[in-house]
C-alpha cells in the first residue's frame, strides 16, 4: 500500500529485525534470572551459548535489518524516488539474510558459543565467520544502492541543491559503515577464516583484537545515527515544528564521520602491547565524539521546547508538561534521550584512559551499553515503528495505549536493569559470567541484592518487547484499514553549505585519522612478532 | 550560518569539559603514574613452560618489603599460583601469560586489572595499601568453565 516499489524492502527489514528482537530479549531474559543467585535455569554451556545468541541478535541482526529497512524509507521519501536499483537490493537483502542463518545455525548448535566479540585463539565453527561476512559483504551493496540512490537524485536536476537532513544523515551512516568494516573485514579475511579452515595454523590474538576493535566501537555509531536521524527528522515533525537549527544537525553528522572510528583503543586499555601514548590518543578523540552528541541534546531539547510554547508552555521548565507526552512516539524518544544522557555520562568513564581500571570487563559495561544500543537505539527504534507502520501497511496502529504503556515500562525497566549493572561493576562483579557470586565466595556479599534488582528491571524489558510484538502483529493482522496521510514532502533549504556539504573532504580527512590513530600501533604489534596462538575449540 | 548565541555557549562549554577530561586523565596517566598497561614481551603459547618464570609460576622476593614479582599462568580455568601473598605497601610486579584463550585478571575491590593474551606476556605493577583477602576474578569469557577460574590475593601486615 505504500508509495514506492521499495516498500517491500522496508517492511521486509521492519519484520526480521522484530522477529530478531523478539528472540534476543527471550535471551536476554534468560540471562538476567540466571545470574540471580540460587536461580539455575540451564548449564553453563547453553548460558553462553544464549549470551551470544543475544548479542549477535540484538547488536547484528535487529540493528542491520531496521537501519536498512529505515534508510530506504527515509531516501525514498526525502528524495521522492525510488532506490537507484530494485535488484541491487534483492541482492543486499539475499547475502544479509544467508549470512545472518549462515551464522545463526552455528551459534544455535552451540558451535560458536565465541560471544559477539569471538575473540581467537577461542574458534569457533568457519561457517559462523563466513556467515557475519556475507551479512557485511550484502550491507556493502545494500550502501552502494543509497549512494547511487543520491547521486542518481543529483542527476535529475538536483545539482546544487542541498540534501535534505535525514539523507544526509543516512550518506554519513553509510560513510562510517565503510569505514568501519574495514578492520572486521581485515580480520575476518587475513586472519580468523584462513585460520579457521586450517589454512593456517596461528594466529596473532592482539592483533584480532585491534582490528576488531577499530570496526567494534564505530559500529555503535552506525547503530546510534539511525536513531539521530529520527530525532532530527521525524521529531520535528511529529511536533509540527521546524528543527531548531538544520545547520548544526548537519555538522553533527559531519562530526561522527571524523572521529567514530580511530576510538577503538579505549576498548583496548587493559591490553600489553600497545603503548600508552597511543591509547590516550584514543581517550582524546572518543572525547571529542561526545561534542556532536551534546550539540544533539541542545538542538532536540530546544526543538521540543519551541514546540511546547508553541502549544501554551509556560515557564522555566514548566514547557515540559505541555508536550504529547501520550504520544508513544515522542515519549520513546524523549525517554531514549534521557537514558542516552546517563550513558554519556558513564561513557565517559569508559573512555577515560584509567579510570577505565576500575569498570573494564565489568557489568558496568552492559550497563553502559544497554543504555545506548539498548536504549537510545533499540527505543527509539520501537517508537518510530508506531508511527511508520501504519504508514507502510495501511492499517491503523492496534492501541495506542498498549504502545504507550510499552514505552513507559521500557524506561523504568532499563532503569532498574542499568542502574544495578553499574553498581554491580564499580563493586567489581564481571561481565559475561554463568556464576558471578563465584559460588557465593565472601568478596561477592552484596552482589545479591544488585541482582534481583537487574533480574527485576530485565523482566520488565521482556515484558514491554513481548507488549510490542503484540501490538505489531495486532496491527498486521486486524488493524483497521485507513487511509494514512503520508509524511509531506520536505521542503528543501536552498543555497549551498560550503564545506559542511562537502562528503569527501571529511571523507577523507576522516581517513587521515584513522590512519594516524592506528597505523603505527598496528606496525608495532606486528613487530614484536608473536608466534601467535594455535586455536582452542569450545564445545 | 548564523548559530544561536546559547547554543554557542554551550558548544564552547561542550568543547572545554572535553579538554579538562583530557586534561585530568592526562595527569593521571602519564604524571601521577596510573598509567594503562603497556609493556609486553612476546612468548609461544605452547612452549610456556620452557620460561623457567613460568614453569614454576610463584611469588618471587626481589627487595623484601619493597618489591615483589609475580610469575603467573592463566588457564583455563584456574590461576597458579591460585594464592598469592605479599606485604601491604610493597611494589608488585606481575608477569601473566596464558597457554591456552584469552584471560581477564582482576583483583576484585582495586583498580588493579589487566587482560591476557595468549602469545604475549602482560606486565603490570600494583601497589596494596589495605591488609585483607582479596578475590582475583577472570573476567575475560574462556569457555564454559569461565565461571570456576579465581584465585586470591592475600595483603599481610607487612
Amino acid at each position: 500500500m505504500g508509495n514506492f516499489k521499495d516498500d517491500v524492502f522496508i517492511r521486509l527489514g521492519f519484520y526480521v529485525s522484530y522477529v530478531a528482537i523478539g528472540l534476543g530479549a527471550l535471551f536476554g531474559l534468560l540471562q538476567v534470572l540466571e545470574r540471580v543467585p540460587g536461580i539455575r535455569i540451564i548449564p553453563a554451556d547453553k548460558y553462553y551459548l544464549s549470551l551470544t545468541a543475544h548479542g549477535v541478535i540484538m547488536a547484528l541482526v535487529f540493528t542491520t535489518f531496521f537501519i536498512m529497512a529505515l534508510a530506504i524509507y527515509v531516501v525514498t521519501r526525502e528524495l521522492g524516488i525510488d532506490t537507484y536499483s530494485y535488484a541491487l537490493n534483492k541482492v543486499a537483502y539475499g547475502l544479509v539474510i544467508v549470512g545472518t542463518v549462515m551464522a545463526a545455525v552455528p551459534i544455535l548448535l552451540g558451535k560458536a558459543s565465541v560471544l559477539y566479540t569471538f575473540y581467537p585463539p577461542m574458534k569457533a565453527s568457519p561457517f559462523f565467520y563466513i556467515g557475519a561476512t556475507i551479512l557485511v559483504i550484502g550491507t556493502w551493496i545494500f550502501a552502494a544502492n543509497i549512494l547511487l540512490t543520491v547521486k542518481k537524485w543529483r542527476s535529475m536536476g538536483n545539482t546544487d541543491k542541498k540534501l535534505p537532513l535525514g539523507v544526509f544523515g543516512v550518506v554519513a551512516t553509510l560513510i562510517i559503515w565503510y569505514i568501519a568494516t574495514i578492520g572486521v573485514a581485515i580480520e575476518m579475511l587475513f586472519q580468523l577464516i584462513p585460520w579457521s579452515l586450517g589454512l593456517v595454523e596461528r594466529i596473532d590474538p592482539l592483533l584480532a583484537r585491534n582490528f576488531f576493535w577499530y570496526f567494534g566501537h564505530p559500529l555503535v555509531y552506525f547503530w546510534l545515527l539511525p536513531a539521530y536521524i529520527v530525532w532530527y527528522t521525524v521529531l520535528p515533525r511529529l511536533l509540527n515544528v521546524k528543527l531548531f537549527s538544520d545547520f548544526l544537525g548537519r555538522v553533527v553528522f559531519m562530526l561522527f564521520i571524523l572521529f567514530s572510528t580511530p576510538v577503538g583503543y579505549h576498548h583496548q586499555f587493559m591490553d600489553p602491547g600497545i603503548e600508552a601514548g597511543w591509547k590516550y590518543l584514543h581517550t582524546a578523540t572518543t572525547f571529542f565524539v561526545f561534542v556532536p552528541s551534546l550539540i544533539t541534546a541542545f538542538t532536540i531539547t530546544a526543538t521540543m521546547e519551541m514546540a511546547a510554547r508553541a502549544r501554551g508552555g509556560k515557564g522555566l521548565l514548566g514547557w515540559i508538561k505541555a508536550l504529547p507526552w501520550r504520544d508513544p512516539t515522542f515519549a520513546s524518544v524523549a525517554f531514549a534521550m534521557i537514558l542516552f544522557g546517563f550513558a554519556g555520562a558513564t561513557g565517559a568513564v569508559n573512555a577515560g584512559h584509567n579510570l577505565n581500571y576500575v569498570v573494564h570487563n565489568t557489568a558496568w559495561i552492559p550497563g553502559h551499553l544497554h543504555l545506548t544500543v539498548g536504549s537510545a537505539v533499540a527505543l527509539t527504534f520501537m517508537g518510530v515503528s508506531y508511527l511508520l507502520l501504519p504508514m507502510l501497511t495501511g492499517r491503523k496502529l492496534h492501541s495506542t495505549k498498549l504502545a504507550l504503556t510499552q514505552v513507559y515500562l521500557w524506561f523504568i525497566g532499563m532503569i532498574l536493569f542499568s542502574a544495578p549493572m553499574h553498581y554491580l561493576g564499580i563493586l567489581g562483579s564481571p561481565r559475561r559470567t554463568y556464576d558471578v557470586t563465584f559460588g557465593g565466595h565472601p568478596s561477592t556479599q552484596g552482589w545479591a541484592p544488585l541482582l534481583v534488582l537487574a533480574a527485576i528491571g530485565g523482566m520488565l524489558l521482556f515484558a514491554s518487547v513481548m507488549l510490542f510484538l503484540y501490538n505489531v502483529l495486532r496491527t498486521l493482522t486486524s488493524g483497521a484499514r485507513v487511509e494514512v496521510a503520508q509524511p509531506s514532502s520536505v521542503e528543501i533549504p536552498q543555497g549551498s553549505l560550503g564545506v559542511v556539504d562537502n562528503f569527501k573532504l571529511f571523507t577523507a580527512i576522516a581517513l587521515l585519522l584513522v590512519l594516524m590513530a592506528y597505523m603505527v600501533p598496528t606496525m608495532n604489534i606486528i613487530n614484536l612478532g608473536t608466534p601467535g596462538a594455535p586455536p582452542v575449540v569450545i564445545r | 550560518m548564523s548559530i544561536n548565541k546559547y547554543e554557542k555557549a554551550w558548544l564552547g562549554f561542550s568543547i572545554i569539559m572535553v579538554f579538562a577530561f583530557l586534561g585530568i586523565t592526562g595527569y593521571f596517566s602519564f604524571v601521577a603514574g596510573f598509567q594503562t598497561p603497556q609493556d609486553a614481551e612476546v612468548i609461544d603459547p605452547t612452549k610456556i613452560d620452557e620460561d623457567e618464570r613460568f614453569a614454576n609460576p610463584r611469588v618471587e622476593e626481589v627487595i623484601p618489603g619493597e618489591l615483589y614479582n609475580v610469575y603467573m599462568v592463566a588457564r583455563m580455568w584456574s590461576y597458579s599460583p591460585t594464592e598469592i601473598r605479599v606485604p601491604k605497601g610493597a611494589y608488585v610486579k606481575f608477569y601473566i601469560t596464558s597457554p591456552d584463550v584469552q584471560h581477564g585478571f582482576h583483583v576484585v575491590g582495586t583498580n588493579v586489572q589487566t587482560n591476557v593474551i595468549p602469545g604475549y606476556i602482560t606486565v603490570i605493577t600494583a601497589k596494596f595499601e589495605k591488609t585483607g583477602e582479596y578475590l582475583i576474578v577472570c573476567n575475560e569469557y574462556c569457555g564454559r568453565g569461565h565461571q570456576f577460574m579465581k584465585g586470591t590475593l592475600i595483603v599481610t601486615e607487612g
